[in-house]
């Protein structure tokens, strides 16, 4: 995508249009669906990509001498340079392909981890981390006699500053932490934080799944060891997620599972193992889910991220400004870097009865820990409910949301 | 507005606001804690037993939506005095009617107040609202040590 066209601004009344379930009702009310950092909604690219290849273009890739098997197989070797390309990454071999994001962590944890880990390490994380990228690292310090170490946040959701310095030891084997957070919308400076760890030999993963529906990411300029995403959050299928890796660890670390594909022979006494990436890949992969994903990055890159980045730090702005306005509404995260996600309590109001009133009026949104309840102990708050956007989202959406919450402070007045 | 009004009635509101038999009882005979891990509710029962396994006093506390503060005040008024092969019984009738068939008018009798929680059958996402304070209940009676939990 050319920088001319990044800079028409988005047509959303367009984009909404390619979007089957946007026209669709919800409680007998059009939807207004907020919940794009639980999952994206799906362009009808990406639902024809599927539906053709299944249709038309179906069969197992890598193995089949036949036509079929051969074109299937270039359309997922294909999808696999797309994602490279679109996340900067050096080469095509860097880009494993997995069921999501939390696979992309465990399978860095399972074998990086056991690997170069061991009694007295430390890894390091922040204190605004979604589950998938706490519990791994959890499971793999008590097998290794490793110690967990998180970096605090302050009370706008951000880094507390200096404090991953202070942190990190000679003892620290690997930083991981997210680039985005899903709970509070903070955008974390990733570059730096790499430079940080990387001045102190410390290898760093970062959680991207909420990072690449939202903003360019380009691995390289990042510099990172291991960047972890989800494609069901990209407005691709659910069942695909992807993990970079920089060559030479991959190449370096064991496989994660066992099976066909990821062999290159296999006698009852030795198997040797494929080249990366497929030593990664054991098994009969996600064939559609992949092509999927290649779909729905064409589809971004025509819609230009330029643009998407811009719509969405406008929608922000505006919902932030109407959900100040009522007194009676507390966002959790005010981070001054952010993503569209709006935390919020409403004063006296449990979320899952806000959740249940907007939910009753068409709205779609999360109410609950988000998979992060170390960030709800940090705000002393069971839970929160959330409103996460993406490009498709309007003015009207956030009109809507503020008109419902209306309503919740009507009912429970 | 009319699904909201039979889900939110005024007397869930009134009981959310002001729960009845709120607080903590240390010196009862029984108490169970109850936590439903979707959503991070937590209460305890507290319960006090008297003859023929009679419950002489019963209070709760802990954090939860209304449905789940509201559920929690309304039994504690609707079992104080019953025994525990009536609670039973009680429990078992208010899972029928929380739990039914949604657009169904169901006639569950015999449990008078707690008939405002008929809404909830149309909010499967909610039932455990509704059921935690009773799940809780039964371990505080069955003396159990684990966390009740509406899984």
């Amino acid at each position: 995508m050319t920088a001319a066209t990044n800079r028409t601004p988005l047509d959303v009344a367009r984009v909404r249009k390619d979007f089957p379930i946007l026209a669709t009702a919800s409680r007998g009310k059009p939807l207004v669906f907020l919940d794009t950092a639980a999952s994206s909604q799906k362009p009808q690219a990406v639902i024809d990509a599927l539906s053709a290849f299944y249709a038309s273009g179906y069969a197992n890739i890598h193995r089949g001498l036949y036509q079929l098997s051969a074109e299937a197989t270039r359309l997922f070797e294909g999808a696999r340079i797309r994602v490279q390309e679109f996340i900067g990454a050096a080469d095509a071999r860097e880009i494993v392909f997995v069921r999501n994001a939390t696979e992309a962590i465990n399978l860095v944890a399972y074998s990086w981890g056991r690997q170069n880990v061991g009694v007295g390490d430390e890894i390091l994380i922040s204190a605004m981390e979604h589950h998938a990228n706490i519990v791994p690292w959890q499971m793999l310090c008590e097998e290794k006699g490793a110690t967990l170490r998180v970096a605090p946040i302050d009370d706008r959701g951000q880094l507390v500053p200096g404090g991953i310095a202070e942190l990190l030891s000679d003892r620290t084997k690997l930083l991981a932490i997210t680039h985005v957070s899903n709970a509070l919308g903070t955008i974390n400076p990733v570059r730096e934080i790499v430079e940080l760890a990387h001045a102190r030999g410390v290898k760093v993963l970062l959680d991207g799944a909420q990072a690449v529906p939202h903003t360019s990411v380009d691995v390289r300029s990042i510099d990172c060891d291991f960047y972890a995403f989800s494609g069901h959050k990209l407005f691709a299928p659910s069942g695909i997620g992807v993990l970079y890796g920089k060559l030479a660890h991959l190449e370096a670390m064991p496989p994660f599972m066992g099976g066909g594909e990821m062999i290159a022979s296999v006698t009852f006494e030795k198997t040797t193992y494929a080249e990366v990436p497929r030593k990664f890949e054991a098994g009969t992969p996600d064939i559609a889910g992949v092509i999927g994903l290649g779909a729905a990055i064409d589809y971004i890159e025509e819609i230009g991220m330029g643009r998407i980045e811009v719509w969405e730090a406008e929608l922000l702005e505006y919902a932030t400004r109407r959900l100040e306005a009522l007194p009676q509404v507390r966002l959790v995260g005010t981070a001054e870097h952010k993503a569209a996600v709006l935390s919020f309590v409403v004063s006296g109001v449990h979320p899952h009865d806000v959740g249940t009133i907007l939910d009753q009026e068409g709205i779609a949104v999360r109410s609950g820990h988000h998979c992060a309840q170390p960030v709800m102990d940090r705000f002393g708050v069971p839970a929160t409910t959330r409103a996460s956007l993406a490009f498709y989202n309007t003015k009207e959406d956030v009109d809507a949301l503020i008109r419902g919450i209306e309503k919740v402070l009507e009912i429970f007045g | 507005m009319d699904d909201l009004r039979e889900l939110y009635q005024a007397t869930i509101l009134d009981h959310n606001k002001s729960p009845r038999n709120f607080g903590a009882k240390p010196e009862c005979s029984h108490r169970a804690d109850g936590y439903n891990p979707i959503c991070g509710d937590k209460l305890t029962v507290f319960l006090a037993l008297g003859d023929g396994d009679r419950v002489e006093d019963v209070s709760f506390e802990g954090v939860g939506c209304a449905i789940s503060t509201a559920s929690a005040s309304l039994m504690t008024e609707f079992v104080k005095g019953k025994t525990a092969a009536e609670v039973e019984k009680d429990f078992k009738s208010f899972h029928e009617l929380v739990t039914g068939p949604p657009a169904e008018t169901l006639d569950v009798p015999g449990l008078g107040k707690l008939a405002v929680f008929s809404g909830v059958r149309e909010y499967p996402m909610r039932v455990k609202c509704a059921t935690l304070c009773w799940h809780t209940l039964r371990a505080a009676l069955e003396g159990d040590e684990q966390p009740a939990k509406t899984e």
